[in-house]
């Protein structure tokens, strides 16, 4: 049973198709990144999988819950699937430990001296442990984004989705990020990410998919992608080196 | 003629002004807080109920910002015990200022709302929380930090507004005032005295809720200069 399972879908915006029959499968430990320029349709892709945008047709499965716009099934779902964005997207009016904890305690009414350990443990794990007061705006870019991967973690998610979470950053500060990323990989997260960082599918993602124009172009594991592309566009698109 | 001001009958009314100043003030305070409540109720049900409750919301909205303050107190005072609702000039002013301080409110924090960036709900409902939830704990405080001010000002609006309230006979400040003018027909010397009073209190009232803003919203305060550097300073 994979931990991400994703069945010919479709979704337009208006009259324009960006996904056009889009099949994907991640095994549960696996890591796969999809690629591809911009207006491909990959990050649609990755938002249809948590529900933040509705496909229209085709069929989703993810940590064992089917994809359903119903607002009680979308919240399940969603306690066991991560989502960390380009932006980072914290909350400016918490500090970092707080936004952290919001979550675990609406969503599965954790509370008490068991949550902040458990806030500080995830903080811990994106090496951030003494910012646990400070608000977002006191942050660095880098370490804003490793917040926001903490404040997922902090779901115990069972899979979890990135959305090209470096492009706002510098090299620097991507490569923090990163070594969280591959961290997490390491300790045998399901991931599936958004990128546009070439290096880290080729060595982190067991399996890269290529997606052009709406449609999953080519896809393998990393390694052989990337040493031998098939399609002209790939080859294009990695040549070009302007992703 | 020559006119000389005269505070000498005046000074013996000092204890009913001091009880007309406590009326308005509590009047207000009361208002704003129950108002404040009013606004943010309103403005959930607009951001999370149907289409229906938004419309009716709106209606109501409209209704008292489209309506004389005086009108809707006469409305209530007058009309609600033709419904058998009876209640003192008192109640009926603070039911009034709350009602209407709700609905100018309402419209001051939906902008504050409406300024939310859609990244910040995705962000929360992505973490599985309800969307009442994401309104609560995500929206609602950066909303209110942003139009705070714009909150401030319709404050003090209300709280001078108070002085409509005297025509229901209600003995706040202005009431007060029109009742020792009659006694002593010393009407510029009371009104001086009024005039400076209100002027102290909305002065106070400002700076109260200014300091209020900055304790509840810390590390939201907005850029009051802008220098050089392109910092607040």
């Amino acid at each position: 049973m994979p931990a991400v399972l994703i069945e010919n879908v479709h979704k337009s915006f208006g009259a324009v198709e960006v996904l056009k029959g889009v099949s994907l499968s991640v095994e549960s430990g696996q890591v796969v990144a999809i690629i591809g320029r911009s207006g491909s349709g990959k990050s649609t892709l990755l938002r249809c999988v948590n529900g933040l945008e509705a496909c229209q047709s085709g069929r989703i499965e993810v940590a064992g819950h089917v994809l359903d716009q119903d607002q009680k099934k979308l919240r399940e779902l969603r306690k066991d699937v991560g989502i960390v964005f380009q932006s980072y997207n914290l909350f400016p009016h918490l500090t970092a430990g707080e936004n952290i904890m919001l979550a675990p305690r609406l969503a599965k009414g954790l509370g008490g001296p068991e949550l902040r350990r458990m806030a500080e443990e995830v903080l811990a794990k994106v090496g951030l442990s003494e910012k646990f007061d400070a608000y977002p705006d006191n942050l660095s870019g880098g370490q804003q984004q490793r917040v926001a991967i903490a404040r997922s973690l902090a779901m115990q998610p069972k899979v979890m989705l990135f959305d090209e979470v470096t492009s706002a950053l510098d090299p620097e500060l991507t490569g923090e990020v990163l070594v969280v990323m591959e961290d997490l990989a390491k300790a045998g997260m399901t991931m599936l990410l958004v990128t546009h960082e070439m290096n880290f599918a080729r060595n982190v993602a067991d399996v890269t998919v290529f997606m052009h124009q709406g449609r999953i172009w080519e896809s393998g594991p990393s390694a052989d992608l990337f040493a031998a592309p098939k399609t002209p566009e790939l080859q294009a698109f990695l040549s070009a080196g302007v992703h | 003629m020559k006119f000389t001001l005269n505070f000498d009958p005046i000074w013996p009314e000092i204890d009913a002004i001091l009880e007309g100043i406590l009326l308005t003030i509590g009047l207000s305070a009361g208002a704003i807080i129950l108002g404040s409540m009013l606004a943010v109720l309103l403005v959930a049900l607009k951001s999370l109920a149907g289409r229906w409750v938004g419309l009716l919301v709106d209606a109501y909205v409209e209704l008292m910002r489209n309506t004389p303050f005086l009108i809707q107190l006469f409305m209530i005072f007058f009309g609600l015990p033709l419904l058998g609702i009876r209640m003192s000039g008192t109640q009926a002013g603070l039911l009034a200022m709350t009602m209407n301080l709700g609905a100018y409110a309402a419209e001051i924090i939906r902008a504050g709302v409406e300024s939310t960036h859609r990244s910040q709900l995705e962000a929360g409902v992505s973490l599985a929380l309800t969307r009442l939830q994401v309104f609560r704990y995500v929206v609602l405080k950066p909303a209110l930090a942003k139009v705070w001010p714009a909150l401030t000002s319709q404050f003090v609006l209300m709280m001078l507004a108070s002085s409509i309230c005297s025509f229901i006979s209600v003995a706040e400040l202005s009431g007060v005032a029109a009742i020792i003018e009659s006694r002593t027909f010393r009407s510029f010397e009371i009104y001086i005295i009024v005039t400076l009073t209100y002027l102290v209190m909305a002065l106070a009232l400002k700076s109260f809720l200014l300091a209020l803003g900055k304790r509840l919203f810390p590390n939201l305060s907005g850029v009051a200069r802008i220098n050089a550097r392109g910092s607040a300073v």
